[in-house]
């Protein structure tokens, strides 16, 4: 059987910049696929392009087996699309958006209604009424807009940053939601600029950089080229600086200007524990010390050798 | 759980289906704002009631000018028709929703025919409001019942012109914030008609270009099929109202719906 996403050199311009520059990607059937990127480094292109709203200038691209240029009927048929703005009327409510969809989707009145009813229940939207998705709340809406992906039990679900922009009760829905349809053997393609977000839910990942992919493999296997966790340190006394740094091992990057000195923390609370009693063995006092995520940034430099083309956001990946 | 295309009702039924699904969204958001549907109704009754008791429409013409005037208001309300469909085409161009449509296996068309069944429908509000003003300020038809309908039939097709040109000019403008430049605009061209006055009173040269106006096509012809006063003009264009104001309409048409389509087409690019 063939991939659920087979992608090959896709290229796309606009004007003088290349937004996709002979992207490549393939998923399996079934299987979660996190594509990785600073902003501009070509991920909602490429989502366009694979929910057949874009053509791609050049090169192969197939959903479902289908051409997204030449057969975007049947590849329509077999896709949901979350995009990075809620896809729905905002003017009407939720059950009317849904029962719309479903009519579009040729279920016929009554089919779309009772599938209605059903997704507002899963989603935990029924009882909303005839409220106006515009007085919806942004995790509402969200949900809401996940359920109009799900009118026909898409085989490929494309997720364009599904989590921007939520708050971490949001981020958590959704999560849950990506893994229950992952477990019911939906294909999943998501964007995003989390590498928490990637690691939590993708088989696979991406990572995509000026409009290619750069890297690409298992969570686990990125994150053991990238060497985990790290952990932060702010040293109160700058003049103590370079003491602390030899109490933290031997891989430690200083930042003198804020104080800062970060290393590799490969057992996370253990590596926090023994530096807080090292430190305070020292006698020297820190402002802050804190085990995080490495950041988009440092994904790239351990990946690629070098920073992003294109605008990280500062703190991704902190967030953990 | 997925539908067949081929036991359905076949391409055009679904494509006449999914037009419909989305007039009935149209529909839906005039009935949860009733306030921009209503104002739209209410406009032109008001222009029609500054013009017969304010400003004195029906200027060079002898006789009845409320039996003048509502013919052109008539024919007005449908020109200025454009604007509206403008502005909600480039306010749901800017929707996210669009992409919905758009990546659904749903007629490409529907979204566009949708809009246009909405605003012949609403088209058709405003007439039967205007025609009841009008018969309350005094103003009647007198050629029977049939002749009433032709007219009320080229009227709309009239609309149906402006509709498809609204639709291109939004698409191209994009923005509603563009709407407004055209919406200046529109004013010039509805003014160089016969609806307020006859092309006679007017100097010569901007007499012809007011006889050669789509717009007085239809007054004029309306206002024949309803026995009202006319421009008693003379003119090619006079004397051939009926003709062009079918002709008219429908090479606007044949002009602006392919390329209102196309681009609509052209958005994936």
């Amino acid at each position: 059987m063939s991939d659920a996403i087979a992608v090959e050199g896709a290229h796309k311009r606009y004007g003088e910049k290349r937004a996709l520059d002979g992207l490549d990607l393939r998923v399996r059937r079934g299987a979660v696929h996190g594509v990785l990127g600073p902003n501009g480094a070509g991920k909602t292109t490429a989502v366009r392009i694979l929910s057949t709203l874009l053509r791609p200038d050049g090169g192969r691209v197939e959903v479902a087996g289908f051409d997204v240029r030449d057969e975007a009927a049947e590849v329509r048929r077999r896709i949901g699309l979350l995009g990075q703005h809620a896809a729905v009327d905002e003017e009407l409510g939720g059950r009317q958006n849904l029962e719309m969809f479903g009519r579009l989707h040729h279920l016929g009145a009554r089919r779309s209604g009772t599938r209605a009813d059903e997704l507002l229940e899963r989603f935990g939207l029924a009882g909303t009424g005839r409220k106006p998705v515009k007085r919806y709340s942004g995790g509402m809406r969200r949900r809401l807009d996940l359920a109009a992906c799900l009118i026909t039990d898409p085989e490929v679900l494309f997720l364009d940053e599904p989590t921007t922009g939520l708050d971490p009760r949001g981020r958590t829905e959704v999560w849950s939601a990506v893994r229950s349809l992952a477990a019911g053997g939906t294909t999943i393609l998501l964007t995003t600029q989390y590498l928490e977000e990637a690691d939590q839910l993708a088989d696979r990942i991406s990572l995509v950089d000026g409009g290619r992919v750069v890297a690409e493999g298992t969570a686990d296997r990125l994150k053991d080229r990238v060497g985990g966790d790290r952990i932060d340190v702010v040293v109160r006394d700058a003049g103590r600086l370079g003491e602390a740094a030899r109490l933290l091992g031997d891989q430690v990057s200083v930042d003198e200007d804020r104080r800062l000195l970060g290393a590799p923390a490969p057992d996370r609370m253990g590596t926090l524990s023994r530096a807080v009693r090292a430190l305070e063995e020292a006698g020297i006092e820190a402002e802050d010390i804190a085990v995080r995520r490495p950041t988009l940034d440092e994904v790239f430099l351990a990946l690629t050798g070098t920073a992003p083309r294109a605008h990280t956001t500062t703190g991704a990946g902190v967030a953990a | 759980m997925r539908t067949s295309t081929a036991a359905g009702p076949g391409r055009i039924g679904w494509a006449l289906a999914d037009s419909w699904t989305m007039t009935r969204r149209e529909l839906a958001h005039w009935a949860r704002q009733p306030v921009q549907p209503a104002v739209a109704l209410v406009f032109p009754v008001m222009l029609l009631l500054m013009f017969n008791y304010l400003v004195g429409g029906g200027r060079g013409v002898d006789g009845d000018n409320t039996a003048f005037l509502v013919p052109g208001m008539l024919a007005l309300t449908m020109a200025f028709g454009l604007e509206g469909t403008m502005l909600a085409v480039t306010q749901d161009l800017t929707k996210g929703v669009i992409d919905r449509f758009r990546s659904m296996p749903m007629a490409s068309g529907a979204v566009l025919v949708g809009r246009s069944a909405a605003d012949m429908l609403q088209s058709v509000a405003a007439l039967a409001v205007m025609t009841g003003v009008g018969h309350a300020l005094g103003w009647r038809w007198h050629h029977g019942p049939e002749a009433a309908v032709a007219a009320f039939g080229l009227l709309l097709l009239l609309r149906f012109a402006m509709l498809w040109i609204g639709i291109h000019l939004a698409m191209v403008a994009g923005r509603p914030e563009m709407v407004q430049a055209v919406q200046i605009l529109v004013w010039p061209v509805g003014f160089l008609s016969n609806v307020f006055a006859s092309p006679e009173s007017m100097p010569g040269r901007l007499g012809a270009v007011v006889e050669w106006n789509p717009m007085s096509a239809t007054a004029t012809a309306v206002r024949d099929l309803f026995g009202n006063p006319g421009g008693t003009g003379g003119s090619w264009a006079a004397e051939h109202a009926g003709l062009l104001a079918v002709l008219w309409p429908l090479a606007l048409v044949a002009v602006f719906f392919p390329l209102a389509v196309g681009r609509f087409a052209r958005l994936s690019r």
